[in-house]
């Protein structure tokens, strides 16, 4: 029997915006500092991460770095710097190469895959530096589409903070961003790493946000089987892939789990929030 | 007329001190605003996420306590009702909520209910509370409940065949479920049960939950004041510490209940013989 599931994903961008900025500003508040530092990519998710930011702690509160590759494209530099002038955060623009290449020139065989996690790496390097500069927390800019995927890398795009965002699928991102007024040019074009010329993140991936988020949003909010969904109409190729990386990239989205010997273990029986006696 | 105080506030996970300070302080400005009873969410004088801090915060409620006696002493002025963490004498831990009056504490309700499933781990911390009761008040009879207790039908209708015409509701609610809607799917959930409750048992239902964030949980706010009709008398802002006093006249109870006698016609017998029978039957279908 061919069941219809057609999910929903809207959300009141009104209720979203509050929580989060909430989030955002007593999360932070109450470590003791009133700042933010974030990348600055050119993409919708830290173009929406920068303006949660901005409204939260105020824009002279938030340091957005622009860290460009040389291979980085000028409309992705250009479209962070409209998410600059449209929130009035403060900025800085700290090229990468000369400190990537070198590890680079070691390696002449070096694949693109290892070049964008060091250029992640990096740039996770710079924000915390300048975190410590500009006494801020960083601000993450990952999405829960991404996040599920496991497409991120381990301690570079991924090593924040606190992140406002990693709760909002892809498609939701955009919906939000809109509402908060996210230049549209951001919203609306390819999403891409930028880790080299063309490169977009659903030709990578083999499918579509649009498409995915709505398995997503089945298999993990909804807790349809993945059956149901082949049922359903998707294809079932696709959702096996996917359910095969959710599951291969557990990795990422936990703490490395570390050897139990004694009584009592970090990360087992030794058990507090963050936010403990704040 | 009672004039409720409903103190939705945010708490300092763990910090006792720092929370009863603020207990205090509302206690002053309900007694200013003319309040005869104050009402605080679920583990007000702790924070919610505990963990492991759940045996370094926990109290007695007696006088000899140092957190209950000035507690209990601010009681001389208006009622209260607080939460916190319950240690009993064989050194179990409770999520419990106390109601103190004229500087006694009239009743000690422990969360019979612990969620331990989805984002909660209650029952991996705390001991299961094993009691259901009304008790007495100045006010008239009433009955408390915790959270989760409420999520079950059988904890408020146990108080209703108790004597009580008065529910006080509160809770640590982590919002969640946002879609199109302009209210978290949790807001509207309680806030239709807490409507049907006070409908179907034709009694008065004082809902106070917390607000500010544990790590990346919200709480939501929007304490609400039902009357026996199910009618909202009062509500608190979402995501927001406020005060938000509201006015009940008891003799509604009277009104409604001439009108609609739900509680007269209830068949506690029946009740009764059919839950004997359930219970006996292998075929029981659910439950512990």
């Amino acid at each position: 029997m061919k069941k219809d599931l057609s999910p929903d994903l809207t959300i009141h961008t009104d209720l979203a915006r509050r929580i989060l900025t909430g989030f955002l500003r007593t999360e932070i508040t109450r470590t003791g500092l009133t700042r933010a530092v974030l990348g600055l990519s050119g993409g919708v998710d830290s173009a929406l991460s920068c303006f949660l930011a901005a409204e939260a702690l105020g824009p002279q509160n938030v340091l957005a770095i622009r860290m460009p590759y040389k291979t980085s494209s000028q409309e992705s530099l250009d479209h962070a710097q409209l998410v600059i002038n449209a929130t009035g955060v403060q900025s800085l623009t700290i090229e990468i190469t000369p400190m990537v290449e070198p590890l680079f020139q070691l390696y002449p065989e070096i694949s693109d895959l290892r070049k964008g996690n060091i250029m992640a790496r990096q740039r996770m390097i710079i924000l915390y530096d300048q975190s410590a500069v500009f006494n801020g927390l960083v601000v993450g800019t990952g999405n829960k589409t991404e996040i599920l995927l496991g497409y991120t890398t381990l301690y570079g795009d991924s090593a924040c903070a606190l992140n406002p965002i990693g709760d909002l699928y892809k498609t939701q991102v955009r919906q939000l961003s809109r509402a908060l007024g996210v230049p549209e040019q951001i919203v609306s074009k390819a999403p891409t790493a930028d880790l080299w010329a063309g490169q977009t993140d659903e030709g990578e991936l083999g499918f579509t946000y649009a498409e995915v988020d709505k398995l997503l949003y089945l298999l993990v909010d909804q807790r349809y089987t993945p059956q149901e969904c082949v049922q359903a109409g998707f294809d079932e190729p696709f959702v096996k892939a996917v359910v095969e990386r959710i599951r291969r990239n557990q990795f990422k989205r936990i703490l490395p789990p570390i050897a139990k010997l004694s009584n009592r273990t970090v990360g087992y029986d030794f058990l507090y929030l963050r936010d403990w006696g704040t | 007329m009672i004039k409720l105080a409903l103190a939705q506030i945010n708490t300092r996970l763990g910090d006792v001190e720092a929370n009863l300070e603020k207990h205090l302080a509302l206690v002053e400005q309900a007694h200013a605003g003319g309040a005869d009873l104050l009402v605080f969410p679920e583990l007000s004088l702790t924070g919610y996420v505990l963990q492991d801090l759940a045996p370094m915060v926990s109290h007695h409620p007696n006088d000899d306590d140092p957190v209950f006696r000035p507690l209990l002493q601010a009681s001389q002025k208006l009622d209260l009702m607080v939460g916190f963490v319950e240690e009993d004498t064989r050194n179990r831990f409770f999520i419990s909520a106390a109601y103190l009056s004229r500087g006694q504490v009239l009743h000690v309700h422990r969360k019979v209910y612990l969620p331990t499933y989805g984002l909660f781990d209650e029952g991996r911390f705390f001991a299961w509370g094993d009691s259901v009761q009304a008790f007495d008040t100045r006010f008239g009879r009433v009955g408390m409940l915790i959270c989760e207790d409420f999520w079950h039908a059988s904890p408020p209708y146990l108080l209703w065949l108790d004597g009580a015409d008065i529910f006080l509701l509160h809770s640590a609610s982590p919002g969640r479920g946002l879609g199109a809607d302009d209210q978290l799917e949790t807001a509207r959930w309680v806030d239709h049960i807490n409507r049907a409750y006070a409908s179907l048992f034709t009694s008065f239902v004082i809902h106070t939950n917390r607000v500010g964030y544990e790590d990346g949980l919200h709480f939501w706010g929007s304490a609400a004041v039902y009357d026996p009709n199910g009618e909202v008398l009062g509500r608190g802002p979402y995501d927001e510490e406020a005060l938000t006093f509201v006015e009940i006249d008891l003799n509604q109870l009277h009104r409604t209940r001439a009108r609609l006698p739900l509680l007269r016609d209830e068949r506690t017998a029946l009740v009764q013989r059919e839950m004997s029978r359930i219970l006996a039957g292998r075929g029981s279908a659910s439950g512990r």
